[in-house]
């Protein structure tokens, strides 16, 4: 630029001046903290720059992210809930293994407790008619099994043996209205027969007036109905009605949950009473 | 040749700042220089009048013992409005010359100073007084030397070529 042109803009010269001269003062002089005022005003001005600069950059990138890359998000997403129902569905079985595991550990138990020959089998079906209390189990004749056996859950007794075929057998749940078993209050020693109801329910009878129960006793096996071991749980006394007869009216609470039976065990071993009896009748 | 009427009376003014104010009681409170700057500024524009100043101002804080640019700044300011005060308006009679030495003079007060209490270096308590003082005595000597060198011989032909056309 010619000489004659900056004469012609002294604003301009002016501002080429002052902004020389701000430089030369700002060199010399240090702020409050010691840096340089060129330096903190330099590093201020840059710093807003790379603010703005971070602030378009960002927002391109959001705007990026947050609308335009999300064209494949809907069918990303789909994916997605189809793999997590797989997965949900995964899980499931994995803790329905886990609970079957627990089942038969529970079991095995059991058939070490109770020092009886019993052999494990599987629900395989509920009853075909809603009046009847019966579950099939996968064992049958070909695995020895015979009428009147008892069949026994890790929490209680089930019910009995009631139709074996080769290779499967129906079984009386104890909470079927024709079903009963030789009962026992294991506090007081009363004895009376366990009824079912039909409804999931169980009632003890003939327990005699005089007996000592009380809501919350334990009622087990007495083993003398020749078909269920002595000494099984069979559920807890929920409510005592003492009335005015012979006998209480005894309602007991199933130990056994029913609804989710999935293995049993059923006792090959006859109970004594069954023996002695079968003894008796032979000539 | 204007160039280097330009240096010798930057240099004439140092050297009056620098020795007149130690013998002479009174003037060490005028600013030689500013009465220069503002002088060629009015006789030859804001273009001069910025660049005399800087000039000047950087060499007169490079001889004092203050931050390197605050008088150089507060004097290209003025050496700027000195000029542009010449171009716009007719500065010929003595009463608008010595206003405008005295506007000059505050101008230059207040940058100067408001640089140094801007900056935390200096705190100037109650200056107005000095201010003022400085005002008229710089405005009383510009006066003064803008009509001996009227009288000089030789000056309307010199003024012929010193004087900016006017926009």
């Amino acid at each position: 630029m010619a000489l004659a042109d900056i004469k012609q803009r002294p604003g301009l010269l002016l501002g080429a001046a002052v902004v020389l001269h701000v430089v030369i003062i700002s060199a010399q002089v240090s702020t409050a903290t010691g840096l340089p005022v060129l330096q903190v005003v330099t590093f201020g001005a840059f710093a807003e720059l790379q603010r703005l600069v971070t602030g378009g950059v960002t927002g391109v990138q959001d705007l990026w992210t947050g609308y335009v890359d999300l064209r494949g998000v809907k069918d990303e997403n789909t994916s997605l809930r189809q793999e997590l129902q797989a997965l949900q569905i995964r899980l499931q079985e994995e803790r329905a293994l886990a609970q079957r595991a627990e089942d038969l550990r529970q079991l095995l138990e059991l058939r070490q407790r109770a020092e009886l020959d019993t052999t494990a089998a599987e629900i395989i079906a509920a009853s075909a008619s809603p009046e009847f209390r019966t579950v099939t189990i996968d064992k049958g004749s070909a695995d020895g099994l015979q009428t009147d056996m008892a069949v026994i859950s890790p929490t209680g007794v089930v019910g009995r043996l009631i139709m074996p075929s080769r290779r499967a057998a129906k079984v009386q749940l104890l909470i079927d209205r024709n079903a009963a078993a030789g009962a026992i209050i294991e506090r007081s020693r009363a004895q009376g027969v366990v009824l079912g109801f039909g409804t999931g329910q169980l009632r003890m009878d003939y327990v005699p007036g005089t007996a000592d129960v009380k809501a919350g006793d334990l009622v087990v096996t007495s083993g003398i109905d020749g078909i269920y071991p002595k000494g099984f749980v069979i559920g807890t006394v929920e409510s005592v009605d003492h009335g005015t007869g012979t006998y209480h009216d005894v309602r007991v609470r199933p130990a056994v949950d029913f609804s989710r039976l999935e293995e049993v065990l059923v006792v090959l071993t006859p109970p004594p009473a069954r023996d002695a009896a079968e003894a008796a009748d032979r000539p | 040749m204007k160039l280097a009427l330009t240096v010798l009376a930057i240099a004439a003014a140092l050297a009056l700042q620098t020795t007149l104010t130690t013998f002479v009681r009174g003037t060490a409170t005028l600013d030689f220089v500013l009465i220069v700057v503002v002088y060629l500024a009015l006789t030859s524009g804001p273009t001069t009048g910025l660049v005399v100043g800087g000039v000047a101002g950087l060499i007169q804080d490079s001889l004092s013992s203050g931050i390197l640019g605050v008088g150089g700044l507060a004097k290209t300011l003025v050496g700027y409005l000195a000029g542009r005060l010449g171009t716009q308006f007719i500065v010929t009679a003595p009463l608008p010359r010595f206003l405008v030495f005295i506007a000059a003079t505050v101008v230059h007060a207040a940058v100067f100073m408001g640089l140094y209490v801007l900056l935390g270096l200096r705190e100037f308590p109650s200056p107005w007084a000095a201010v003022a003082g400085q005002a008229v005595g710089n405005a009383f000597v510009g006066v003064v030397g803008f009509q001996v060198l009227e009288w000089l011989p030789g000056f309307r032909a010199r003024r012929q070529w010193r004087r900016p056309a006017r926009r």
